[in-house]
């Protein structure tokens, strides 16, 4: 029996040495980051806020559209083409709509109003009661959204919306937006901006672009606050559901009309 | 009653496969509609984000609605004793799994996301009528196919009544869900009705049993076969009384919305100003699907014909097509009344300006919608070829 040390080798503990300082350098920056990123969005959403907005009609105005390009540009919709050899007028309501400027006139008045119509984020959402996979769901903080990864595109909950709030991708998505995923053949609406209030934000586009349109009609906020700017504005200001019959206490109120 | 022998379809070979050959082109013409739909995306179809349901839908609405009536032969023998209907109700059997599957195959074909079928099965909310659907639909076939054996399998014969109870109400209940998906409806207009329901259940019967007695009529006629005077008096009894219960419901169903007077908008919509859909309502519903049949089967000019019941039968069926255009799609023309006492200028979408939304149906919808019922009579074509669903005669004699 040959009890004599081998040498060590040496080259071989250096290789495994140098490759675990690489490891650590390549993973450690990334803890480190996902440390420092653990703001908001890494924390389950509670019922603690509800997030809505008063539309204050009297200060929309009919040759502003800055709500609904905000919008665009924010969420990719004008990022889709009308696919070649379609009609525009159907386009127009083929297209994804997340929110659309809407002329009234009182029929016994005659006073016209302006108003954005969008998803009214309601407490008991038709949409999500129809959804057969559940792909239609409302957040704890008062989101009504669609789970892309379970719509079958059935487009029941765009025949249950009360407010023609939803929009169902007709054509081929050349384009995807990391912060909107978009697919053909899903539903999709408006998200109230999910992934700014996620990293801690509290404005959504459109209210932004109203704002800096010099309008202000569009408040944003927390209605369980009662200090944030929407539930003061909703104090002061007299304000209603738009079908308000169904009893669906939306997230979003009008004044004005 | 004399023992009822059964046979397979025995028509000319060369017959039978031109027919198999014409059904297989509809059914390949469908399918390339649904690839072509499913590869370019819904754009390429008359539907948008304000008519979101459209011709495949009115297709396989009344598909699935007709399915449900065709079993009723079968359960009018079973379920409620009358023996000269038994030997009717295979071939009822056959054609309550076959149209049921056409109209499904054109439901799921325009999903968006056909391919996430399986998603649908595996995550249910059940508050949602249509994952109610999918259990109901799928139960369906398979209840039925269960009875249909314990009515073609002689060691099993015994437990066929029970069989054809479950069936029967499995039928009623997955008619009611069908008519619900509109009924629950509750903020469109034309919708938000819970008469929808037992109306579709009517309109079931109908059109099951006007596609049963064209199915029925030719079959035995190319065959040879006789069906007795007094069965088909009877069978055309039945299908005028299946008419006059849809006149009823429709009629109920109209006067309730003409009452109230916020329901006038869509009234007025539907009976005289809708353009194309009241053209559907008057010329379509009414008059083709129910004043025209009824006058063809039962004015002494026309009665005795034969004939005149299989053209009554075929506008029956073009008429429930009118019936489901007119519900379905016309319901979505009509806009959500979002502001009672005003007038909506501008929607929002684009440059238009429209009292109606506008909705104009193109060819691979249609040939989506047509392929349905290509599937659901080729495979009927092919059941009573291969299995014995045809007695051999339908003879007064034999069935009295």
């Amino acid at each position: 029996m040959n009890n004599s040390p081998e040498p060590t080798d040496q080259s071989r503990r250096q290789f495994l040495g140098t490759a675990a300082g690489i490891a650590t350098a390549s993973v450690a920056p990334g803890v480190v980051l996902h440390i420092a990123q653990a703001t908001s969005n890494s924390y389950p959403v509670t019922e603690a806020k509800r997030w809505g907005m008063l539309i204050d009609t009297n200060k929309c105005l009919e040759d502003c559209n800055a709500c609904v390009q905000a919008c665009n540009k924010e969420h990719g919709m004008d990022l889709i083409h009308k696919p070649e050899g379609q009609d525009q007028q159907k386009f127009d309501q083929q297209k994804p709509t997340w929110i659309r400027k809407v002329k009234l006139k009182d029929n016994l008045t005659g006073r016209v109003t302006n108003l954005p119509m969008l998803c009214q984020h309601c407490e008991k959402p038709p949409c999500v009661d129809v959804c057969p996979t559940g792909a239609s769901f409302k957040r704890a903080d008062g989101i009504v959204m669609v789970d892309r990864h379970i719509c079958i595109g059935c487009r029941f909950c765009m025949m249950a919306c009360p407010y023609h709030a939803r929009s169902f991708i007709h054509e081929n998505v050349e384009v995807k937006p990391t912060l909107t995923p978009r697919g053909k053949g899903c539903v999709e609406s408006c998200n109230l901006c999910v992934t700014r209030l996620d990293e801690g934000g509290t404005t959504t586009a459109c209210q932004d672009a109203c704002a800096q349109a010099g309008h202000h009609a569009i408040i944003f906020g927390d209605l369980n606050d009662e200090n944030s700017p929407v539930s003061k504005a909703l104090q002061e200001l007299p304000s209603r559901q738009i079908r308000a019959d169904l009893n669906l206490n939306t997230g979003v109120r009008y004044s004005g009309v | 009653m004399q023992k009822i022998d059964y046979r397979e379809w025995g028509v000319d070979t060369l017959f039978y496969w031109k027919l198999l050959i014409g059904l297989g082109i509809i059914v390949a013409l469908g399918g390339l509609s649904a690839l072509y739909m499913e590869h370019e995306g819904h754009w390429v179809t008359g539907m948008t984000n304000l008519v979101v349901w459209g011709t495949p839908h009115m297709f396989a609405v009344f598909l699935v609605v007709a399915a449900s009536g065709a079993l009723n032969i079968a359960s009018i023998g079973s379920v409620f004793g009358k023996k000269e209907y038994k030997p009717l109700a295979r071939l009822s059997g056959l054609l309550a799994i076959t149209l049921l599957v056409g109209g499904l195959l054109v439901l799921v074909l325009d999903l968006g996301r056909p391919d996430r079928l399986l998603v649908a099965l595996f995550n249910n909310n059940f508050k949602s009528i249509f994952a109610w659907n999918i259990y109901l639909y799928s139960g369906f076939m398979v209840i039925v196919a269960a009875y249909l054996f314990t009515m073609m399998e002689r060691k099993a014969n015994f437990i066929s009544r029970p069989v054809g109870i479950l069936a029967f109400t499995w039928r009623l209940i997955l008619t009611t869900g069908t008519g619900s998906i509109f009924g629950f409806m509750v903020s469109r207009q034309a919708f938000d009705s819970a008469i929808l329901a037992p109306m579709f259940i009517v309109m079931s019967f109908a059109y099951g049993l006007a596609i049963y007695l064209l199915v029925l009529m030719f079959t035995f006629a190319q065959d040879n076969r006789v069906i007795g005077d007094n069965l088909i008096k009877r069978l055309k009894n039945l299908l005028g009384l299946f008419i006059l219960g849809m006149l009823f419901f429709t009629a109920v169903y109209h006067l309730t919305k003409l009452y109230g007077t916020k329901y006038h908008g869509v009234e007025y919509f539907f009976l005289v100003d809708g353009g194309i859909y009241t053209l559907t309502f008057w010329l379509g519903h009414i008059l083709v699907g129910m004043l025209l049949p009824l006058a063809l089967m039962f004015c002494p000019r026309f009665s005795p014909s034969r004939m005149a019941l299989a053209i009554a039968c075929g506008l029956v069926v073009i008429g429930g097509l009118a019936t489901m255009y007119t519900i379905i799609i016309g319901g979505q023309v009509y806009q959500l009344e979002m502001f009672p006492g005003m007038t909506v200028i501008n929607e929002g979408y684009g440059t238009e300006v429209a009292k109606y939304a506008k909705y104009c149906p193109t060819v691979p919808e249609f040939l989506l919608g047509i392929g349905g019922m290509g599937v659901a009579l080729l495979a009927t074509t092919i059941g009573i070829r291969v299995l014995k669903f045809l007695p051999e005669t339908l003879a007064d004699e034999s069935v009295s």
